[in-house]
């Protein structure tokens, strides 16, 4: 039996910077993960996959990122992407730095 | 030490001035990412988890006080007030916007430090034994060596497009402080007949095959170094496979085709391009040890400050006794400053401990400075009667910890915190570990103990070769922690066994102090290291300290 299709969230990062980024359903780059589009659907992710290379002046290594859905929008799927999402854990830098 | 050469000045400022047109035209869509990548890469431009990180060398581990207040700079005008020391004697900051590069290599270019060849499939920053030039055990300084190879091996055209990276260590000793046998090409300085060489090994390396380098040359007169490295390298280049990247090292064209056909190719290489070297190699490296020529060092000032302070302050006897080795000189001392607080990040310095400490080689340590793969920052050459004022200045910028060579004395990787290739992360649990035996005040009663940890199997933590290695992957999205145990990164250089079962991050410290508390109860005595009590007993009683529950089963 096929495995079921996990969710995600298109990725990348920012082309200046290198800050994480990802695609909202408005297609734009945002920075927040809760902003996110969250994709649930294998056909669809593979849609906005190509419409998210279409977009990618600014974003590099775009990718499928594993998600879920959460009370506020998409959550990480796996540690790396919590980690991507907020910043490391031995500094207080990254995103969890812009977002105090 | 060694300063840059016009040829040299312009060579890295061509470069820097290159890159910020490379940069500009990706910026503006005319180079894509797949056409810009292996140019930033080639300048040590990586993009990691949260941003784009700069690597730059410092070759074989030596830097001057301007170079290191350079980076202090660097730190905070284009990144956040600190940069991180590598097992590869290189300096990383881990937030550079992509615009403010070219700047920054242009900072680094005015002090004759630069980033070219930290990436790449190329021949790597040559590293060194950080204690060239100083200890009391050196045969002679290696740094020439390292700094001819630098040369030769920058831009090398050649060897621009190996099979993967290439790496290069150097130890003046017979005592192994540059772990030259892990390495593509490690080499240890030996003396025949009253003359210089070295014995040649090849083939090591750390990562997911982890191999110690097997000796290709007995002894190879020094002046024949570079024709001899530009034939293995050569060899490789010729039977290196390009067909899979985890098999493209050297070490696994040893592995596979065996050293003596690498001796062959590599001996039948050497008989070529012998007669083409002319001299001209010895002549620049005359030019250049000129420059490494020993620093003056007093005579007649005695100890007895030193003797009193010790006898006086037990907090700078107890850093005395764990941070300084032995210089070749009896009344100096190589200092160690540990980059190790109990707590911190290893390798991390901060921009004003950076200043303080170019400042303190300029009062103390004769303006030279090494980082070592250990993570830490080296002064070789201190009078002994310098010492407790070194030691009253660190103390108050949190870099007065006593325990090098100690269990909180941790090589880390950056880890899941940092990298794009990592699997779990490196630097809580070195974090942890360092608290925790600080906490139950066993550190210098366990006495010399290495752990290395790294964030996954590339290894750039050197977990095989720790005392105690501790590797991290992911388990299905969960980080899990294995042990190796009785790897050895000296000269009697060993890979750790696994010893079983990975830990989850909760487990691995209470894991360790297991294992460490089995260690004392069946050690013969306080003399007796952990690794010494190891290759004693082997690894059944130490794996019965991690796994009680399968003991009891």
């Amino acid at each position: 039996m096929a495995r079921a299709f996990e969710p995600v969230v298109i990725s990348a990062n920012d082309l200046f910077d290198g800050r994480v980024i990802y695609l909202s359903g408005k297609d734009e780059w945002v920075s927040q993960l809760q902003q996110a589009q969250l994709i649930t659907d294998e056909g669809q992710a593979k849609d906005r996959m190509a419409q998210a290379l279409a977009l990618s002046d600014r974003a590099v290594g775009v990718f499928l990122a594993p998600a879920k859905a959460g009370p506020n929008g998409p959550e990480p799927g796996h540690p790396r992407e919590a980690f991507r999402a907020q910043g490391p854990s031995n500094y207080f830098h990254g995103k969890q730095a812009e977002d105090a | 030490m060694y300063h840059h050469s016009e040829f040299d000045r312009a060579f890295v400022v061509d470069r820097a001035q290159r890159f910020r047109d490379q940069v500009n035209r990706r910026i503006s869509g005319a180079l894509t990412e797949e056409e810009f990548r292996p140019l930033r890469l080639m300048n040590g431009v990586y993009l990691q988890l949260h941003a784009y990180m700069l690597r730059v060398a410092i070759p074989y581990g030596s830097i001057n006080p301007d170079q290191l207040r350079q980076l202090a700079l660097i730190a905070d005008r284009w990144d956040k007030g600190y940069g991180h020391f590598t097992t590869r004697q290189n300096i990383q900051f881990n937030w550079p916007k992509l615009v403010d590069i070219p700047d920054m290599l242009d900072a680094l270019a005015a002090v004759g430090m630069h980033a070219i060849q930290t990436s790449g499939n190329t021949i790597r920053n040559v590293t060194a034994d950080h204690f060239a030039g100083a200890s009391a055990d050196e045969i002679a300084d290696p740094r020439p060596y390292a700094e001819l190879i630098r040369q030769w091996s920058t831009d090398h055209p050649e060897f621009q497009f190996l099979p993967r990276k290439f790496k290069i260590a150097i130890s003046g000793s017979p005592n192994d402080r540059a772990v030259v046998k892990s390495h593509d090409i490690g080499l240890r300085m030996i003396e025949q007949d009253g003359q210089p060489g070295f014995e040649v090994s090849v083939g090591g390396g750390l990562g997911r095959t982890p191999l110690v380098g097997q000796v290709i040359r007995d002894f190879l007169p020094a002046t024949d170094l570079l024709p001899y490295l530009e034939s293995i390298l050569s060899a490789y280049n010729t039977v290196g496979r390009r067909d899979n990247k985890y098999k493209a090292r050297l070490k696994i064209a040893v592995l596979e085709l065996g050293i003596d056909h690498i001796r062959d190719l590599t001996e039948a290489r050497f008989a070529e391009i012998r007669p083409q070297f002319d001299g001209t190699d010895q002549q620049i490296l005359a030019q250049i040890a000129a420059q490494f020529s020993a620093p003056t060092l007093v005579d007649g000032r005695g100890t007895a400050e030193y003797d009193a302070a010790r006898a006086a302050d037990p907090v700078f006897r107890s850093w005395s006794d764990t941070n300084l080795h032995a210089h070749r000189h009896p009344d100096y001392a190589i200092a160690t400053i540990s980059l190790k607080k109990h707590g911190s990040t290893p390798g991390d310095a901060s921009s004003a401990q950076m200043r303080l400490i170019a400042d303190l080689a300029e009062r103390f340590g004769q303006g030279d400075i090494r980082i070592s793969h250990e993570q830490n920052v080296v002064l070789p050459h201190v009078h002994k009667a310098d010492l407790a004022a070194l030691h009253a200045a660190l103390r108050e910028a949190d870099l007065a910890t006593a325990n090098l060579g100690l269990i909180s004395d941790i090589i880390a990787c950056p880890g899941l915190d940092y990298c794009a290739l990592a699997t779990a992360r490196s630097i809580p649990i070195a974090q942890q570990i360092a608290t925790r035996f600080d906490e139950l005040k066993l550190e210098h009663e366990i006495g010399e103990m290495k752990i290395k940890i790294s964030g996954c199997i590339n290894a750039c933590g050197h977990h095989h070769v720790g005392h105690i290695g501790i590797l991290g992957l992911d388990r299905a999205g969960v980080e899990n922690y294995q042990v190796t145990l009785g790897g050895d990164a000296t000269e009697t250089m060993a890979v750790g066994e696994r010893a079983g079962p990975g830990f989850s991050k909760d487990e691995i410290i209470p894991a360790i102090e297991r294992l460490v508390g089995a260690y004392l109860d069946i050690r013969e005595d306080a003399s007796e290291t952990f690794i010494e009590a190891y290759r004693r007993l082997g690894p059944d009683p130490f794996k019965a300290a991690l796994y009680p529950q399968k003991e009891a089963a």
